[in-house]
């Protein structure tokens, strides 16, 4: 009965239990079936694609989706601001996934593709988006692969000895300098795992200080990236902080800089690497000086 | 009217600068607080004495200080330019040198850090000699301050070749402006293909101050004395040239190689300020603007106060970057370049107003 009123339905022309999304932006897309070609131009989403299992629908990303190492191989359109128009139609995805921050979302549509700006913020933003987009990708165990990453940042907080919770850390994501505030995603994972961070949540997520600030609150522990992190101990009256002078620094590699930036499913292992930092450098040294 | 003496406004940019040093002194990013208090009397309070020992000899003094002079190097080479090019807008900015010697930086950057971003390898803490925008390394302010002085010579070269000269104004300018653009244009090109270097250049680009050590501090110190110097030996040449060049031959002057002489002048000033600051727009123009509507006097004079006049302007200017926002920071060329353009236009217009031309 109920396939001779589905195909009565389809006969009409009428959509069978269309997939629908609102986006970011607030605008409602649709799909006949789940998309089957995806483009990605935001590092966050490819990798939630991924780890939702649907990294194979992936035929094309931006220049910085490089995780998983399956994406570099294919096609590059471009950056999440200025992407290859051409090069993205010439693809003819399903649906195209973006920042809402790009401009490139009108023309996309314009030329009649599908586009999902989606745009993740914080931790509550990456599970939004996660079950965004296990519902218009049809996973069935979104919420599963949401609780082992929210485990996996509990895990990492926990794993951390007492001793830790309290320590002061200045987290620079660019050496404008740039911070990451407790209002930034970074600051959420480091709240997370009970620090405390040196740039409150009123100056914005990532405001540009005056050195001299980072320099008066004088952090316990310094989290930077490779790429910032040059010229760090010959930077104007840093010498005489205790975090340098104590080599209480933690240098991230490029790949780990990039996992501890990204607003996606890898934050339980940015808890990880932040946790190691916090235990190789913060607890036996700050032991003797913390009442 | 009679004009102020020159002297008088010496002392009087002299001292304008030093009241603006202790206040520069005592604003940071807790906004304005006295920090002299402390300093002056160590026994009320060790501990707050040695805090402010710190902040302001390690990083308030020297940025500074080290603002003054950048300052004083851009309204020096301000006044050099126009007195040069016998033109009242040329400037570090619109000849181009500023966007050469942003691209000697971006190049020597790019070579030096490469992939790497690092010479000597290793991590930081291994004293490796660390190549970035920001370092205090002697030898790194060195070599970006080499680079830049090629690329100002270059920009200059370029503008003078493409505008035959300097004989005909708008052609002169326009040579000015299209180098600058292509200049800068190779600039984002170079970052584009250094990512690497790409975010501290950013905030390079813009101008500031935040980093400003003792090694960048004395370096420009060093170099505005000799560059005063040279200018001064050479400001007859000026003088001569502000009557034509046929004149300023029939003086006896030899123009061509003193000509030569100043464009490395103009180039060394504005590569030295650009190494250690970054971009920073208007204070070599608006400076001799602002000397030559208080007093009429010789070129050596005029680039003397121009000089004064700049560190002053940029000095002001870093200190208000810093307390607007605090703890944020305002980039301080944006600012230079808001109240600067703001300062021309006003110029221009009482200028119109008053004689029906511009000024």
């Amino acid at each position: 009965m109920k396939r001779l009123l589905g195909g009565l339905l389809l006969a009409l022309g009428l959509p069978v239990a269309a997939l629908q999304i609102t986006d970011d932006r607030g605008v409602l897309v649709t799909w006949a079936q789940p998309p089957q070609r995806i483009v990605s131009l935001l590092p966050s989403l490819s990798e939630t694609v991924c780890e939702l299992g649907r990294c194979q629908h992936i035929v094309g990303v931006d220049r910085y989706s490089n995780y998983p190492a399956s994406l570099r191989k294919l096609p590059q359109l471009g950056g999440g601001l200025d992407p290859n128009i051409e090069l993205i139609v010439a693809l003819k995805p399903d649906v195209v996934l973006m920042a809402k921050s790009s401009r490139a979302g009108d023309r996309l549509e314009a030329l009649g593709l599908k586009v999902v700006a989606l745009e993740p913020k914080s931790h509550k933003d990456v599970q939004r988006v996660m079950f965004k987009l296990g519902q218009l990708l049809e996973v069935p165990d979104t919420a599963r692969i949401w609780r082992a990453i929210d485990a996996g940042v509990s895990a990492a907080a926990q794993s951390l000895p007492a001793s830790v919770r309290g320590v002061k850390v200045y987290f620079e994501v660019n050496p404008g300098p740039y911070a990451a505030s407790e209002s930034s995603f970074i600051g959420e994972t480091l709240a997370r795992l009970g620090v405390q961070n040196i740039v409150p949540a009123r100056l914005g997520p990532f405001p540009k200080l005056n050195p001299e600030y980072i320099v008066r609150a004088n952090p316990d522990l310094i989290m930077i990236g490779q790429r910032s992190a040059d010229g760090l101990m010959s930077r104007p009256g840093w010498q005489g902080m205790r975090a340098l002078r104590e080599q209480r620094v933690c240098i991230f590699p490029a790949e780990e800089a990039d996992v501890l930036v990204r607003p996606g499913p890898r934050m339980a292992e940015a808890a990880r690497l932040m946790a190691r930092c916090l235990e190789a450098k913060a607890t036996r040294a700050l032991a003797g000086d913390r009442p | 009217m009679k004009q102020p003496r020159v002297a008088w406004l010496v002392l009087l940019g002299v001292l304008l600068a030093l009241s603006l040093a202790a206040l520069g002194i005592c604003v940071g990013s807790a906004g304005f607080e006295n920090l002299l208090q402390p300093l002056l009397n160590p026994a009320l309070d060790p501990e707050q004495t040695a805090m402010a020992q710190q902040i302001v000899w390690e990083i308030r003094l020297p940025r500074t200080l080290g603002a003054w002079a950048a300052g004083a190097l851009l309204g020096l080479a301000g006044a050099v330019a126009q007195g040069l090019f016998r033109n009242p807008l040329a400037d570090p900015y619109l000849l181009g040198s500023a966007s050469g010697a942003a691209l000697g930086v971006a190049l020597a950057l790019a070579a030096l850090g490469g992939a790497a971003g690092m010479l000597g390898g290793g991590n930081m803490m291994n004293s490796g000699v660390a190549v970035s925008v920001f370092s205090s390394s002697v030898w790194v302010r060195l070599g970006l301050t080499g680079a830049a002085f090629f690329g100002a010579v270059f920009a200059v070269l370029l503008t003078l070749v493409l505008s035959r000269g300097v004989g005909h104004t708008l052609r002169l300018l326009l040579a000015g402006v299209v180098v600058g653009v292509v200049l800068g244009a190779l600039t984002q090109l170079v970052l584009l293909f250094s990512p690497d270097s790409l975010q501290a250049m950013q905030a390079f680009m813009l101008g500031s101050t935040a980093f400003v050590g003792w090694t960048s501090c004395v370096l420009m110190a060093g170099v505005w004395c000799l560059c005063v110097l040279a200018a001064w030996l050479l400001a007859r040449v000026l003088d001569g040239l502000s009557l034509g060049d046929a004149t300023a031959i029939s003086l006896g002057l030899p123009v061509a190689p003193m000509r030569a002489a100043l464009v490395a002048v103009l180039a060394l000033a504005t590569g030295t300020a650009v190494a250690q600051t970054g971009l920073i727009a208007f204070v070599g123009l608006a400076a001799p603007h602002l000397v030559r509507s208080i007093v009429k006097t010789t070129h050596g004079h005029l680039m003397l106060l121009s000089s004064l006049v700049g560190g002053v302007l940029l000095m002001a200017a870093d200190t208000l970057a810093r307390s607007l926002i605090a703890p944020q920071e305002l980039p301080v060329g944006v600012l230079t370049a808001v109240l600067g353009g703001g300062y021309l236009l006003w110029l221009m217009h009482r200028g119109t107003a008053r004689t029906g031309s511009p000024a």
